[in-house]
């Protein structure tokens, strides 16, 4: 089968320099996006042009180099700031990625606003990362966690929701699509719920960010977590949107360096946002290269990038159902090119262990999602995570795969 | 059979394998005819936990001999369990001690032993090195 945009996606692919590799002999097929992305020569030479050139600590010095990085790394904030359209670059803190910026609310939101008998909400369907913090805020706090159920086919109830949503509420956390069954949550309808409570939203969008627009405004989320890795860009680098009016009432939970304003030994005070919660020197490197995968990602499109991943994503639901004895996780009618799936009587190591030797990378285990595992009643499966730069061949090479597993273990 | 002759049996089985589907196809057969751990002793304690894969571990000590039995729930992990129990069932706690564990590597399955591979099978030749530790400690105190 032909792809859709055929030519485009092979000079897409081109950008691409790991996806001419071979593995065992055999072409790569990259179907492991959800995990990490692959990364474009703009992003790789964004990296190494910074410390051939531009090297320099950021923000404290007077030298040339030095406000040159400086305005380069703050460019990068004013440009992720418009990515995901939040009113102020000041409402973007720079972390390590998703899981930073969750530990970072988890820590200094709760630390400020949690009391004991208080309530965290978190999800059946959410990422390993959005539920430890803020579990153990609620431990930390005496608070307790509250979980909204999924269904069958992978989506939220909110209908139970509803129900959960109370005075002791102090959050809702919330992944925006499901890094294992790549259900899209309706977010902005469950912040239209929660805000009519006055609780705020923090929304985990490590897999948010790359599959499609993020308006943060639009959203109204209160918070908003991304990694860089996750959205072409490089690991070791990510964010924070947060509104002001909470980043300003919550304290540090990392001290030191650039976050300080004024210290002697009897009082120290704080830096205004964002630097307030950006302790230390920052990873400068790896946000040029982040800067570098939004300026790619905006010159692809958002139009080409649902276009050819939803096509994917159908495209192997419909060649993966007609297999005899396979079973798709997740059949929300809002998905994300993620597919999980098991095949009866194979064990996912197993078969993740042939696929691997076939040239074709899928992860395999429970997603750092042991919950929503419970739910289906399973340890594990098969997740196909398909980007733009893959095509229908690969898909077609992953469902023949399949059947040699098939044949293999029968 | 001393465990290097095992080790070298092994070695030379998986030798005729030019092509690695062939190598997986051995292994699987081999999975399949695990000695297989009872019922009874398919214990949390027993377990070893990977995050792929879980592998059960069961030891006996019998006249002298240590005598391993095993399962997985994924059937590459069993063959490859069954490897192991080839090579070191039937030994003394001492000869097990100083066996190296390196064949694996030999047999190009080197990959199965590393740590991000997560399914359990380093633990298991820790956990085979331990019992026989273990062993060696009783038969020395009594």
């Amino acid at each position: 089968m032909e792809d859709f945009f055929e030519d485009k996606i092979q000079s897409v692919r081109n950008d691409f320099p790991i996806l001419s590799r071979s593995i065992y002999g055999k072409p790569l097929v990259y179907f492991d996006n959800a995990a990490t992305t692959q990364k474009p020569n703009l992003v790789i030479d964004a990296i190494s042009n910074y410390y051939r050139n531009d090297n320099a600590n950021v923000h404290r010095g007077v030298h040339y180099l030095s406000q040159h990085a400086t305005g380069a790394f703050e460019d990068v904030r004013k440009k992720v700031a418009a990515f995901v359209n939040a009113s102020s670059p000041n409402e973007i803190i720079f972390t390590r990625g998703a899981t930073e910026a969750i530990n970072l609310v988890a820590w200094s939101y709760c630390e400020t606003f949690l009391e004991a008998g208080d309530e965290i909400i978190v999800s059946a369907l959410d990422h390993h990362s959005n539920i430890v913090p803020w579990q153990m805020a609620c431990e930390r706090k005496g608070a307790f966690l509250k979980v909204i159920p999924v269904s069958e086919e992978g989506e939220l109830n909110l209908e139970v929701l509803e129900t959960l949503l109370n005075s002791r509420t102090k959050m809702l956390a919330i992944s925006h699509i499901s890094n294992t069954l790549g259900t899209i949550n309706p977010i902005a309808e469950i912040v239209v719920m929660a805000h009519s409570k006055n609780i705020p939203v923090f929304v985990d969008g490590a897999q948010g960010l790359s599959h499609g627009p993020v308006d943060v405004q639009k959203i109204d989320c209160d918070f908003y977590a991304f990694s860089a890795h996750k959205m072409y860009g490089p690991m070791g680098i990510g964010g924070l949107y947060g509104k002001t009016s909470w980043l300003e009432k919550m304290q540090p939970y990392q001290l030191g360096g650039e976050m300080i304003d004024k210290v002697t030994f009897a009082k120290t005070t704080f830096n205004e946002i964002p630097y307030k919660f950006e302790a230390g020197t920052p990873n400068v490197a790896d946000v040029m290269g982040f800067g570098a995968a939004i300026d790619y990602l905006n010159s692809l499109g958002w139009d080409f990038i649902t276009r050819q991943e939803q096509d994917l994503l159908h495209y192997a639901t419909e060649k993966l159902s007609g297999i005899e004895g396979v079973k798709i996780y997740g059949t929300s009618k809002h998905k994300a090119a993620i597919v999980s799936f098991a095949i009866e009587g194979i064990h996912f190591f197993d078969a993740g262990t042939i696929l691997d030797h076939l040239g074709i990378a899928v992860r395999t285990g429970n997603h750092c999602t042991q919950p929503l595992m419970e739910v289906f009643g399973i340890s594990g499966t098969l997740r196909a995570s398909m980007a733009f730069y893959n095509t229908r061949q690969e898909v077609d090479r992953l469902i023949a795969g399949i059947y040699s597993v098939k044949s293999l273990f029968a | 059979m001393t465990i290097a002759e095992t080790k070298d049996q092994i070695i030379n089985e998986f030798n005729q394998f030019d092509d690695w589907m062939d190598k997986y196809n051995y292994l699987i057969e081999m999975g399949r005819s695990v000695p297989l751990i009872d019922e009874t002793q398919k214990t949390d304690s027993n377990l070893i936990i990977g995050c792929q894969s879980r592998v059960w571990l069961s030891s006996e000590y019998k006249d002298g001999l240590i005598y391993y039995t095993a399962d997985s729930d994924a059937v590459i992990t069993k063959g490859i369990a069954f490897l192991l129990i080839r090579v070191f069932s039937g030994h003394t706690p001492t000869e097990i001690v100083e066996a190296e564990t390196n064949f694996l590597d030999q047999i190009g399955l080197k990959e199965h032993l590393s740590p991000t591979r997560s399914n359990g099978l380093l633990s298991m030749v820790k956990q085979i090195k331990l019992y026989a530790f273990a062993y060696q400690v009783k038969e020395k105190n009594s």
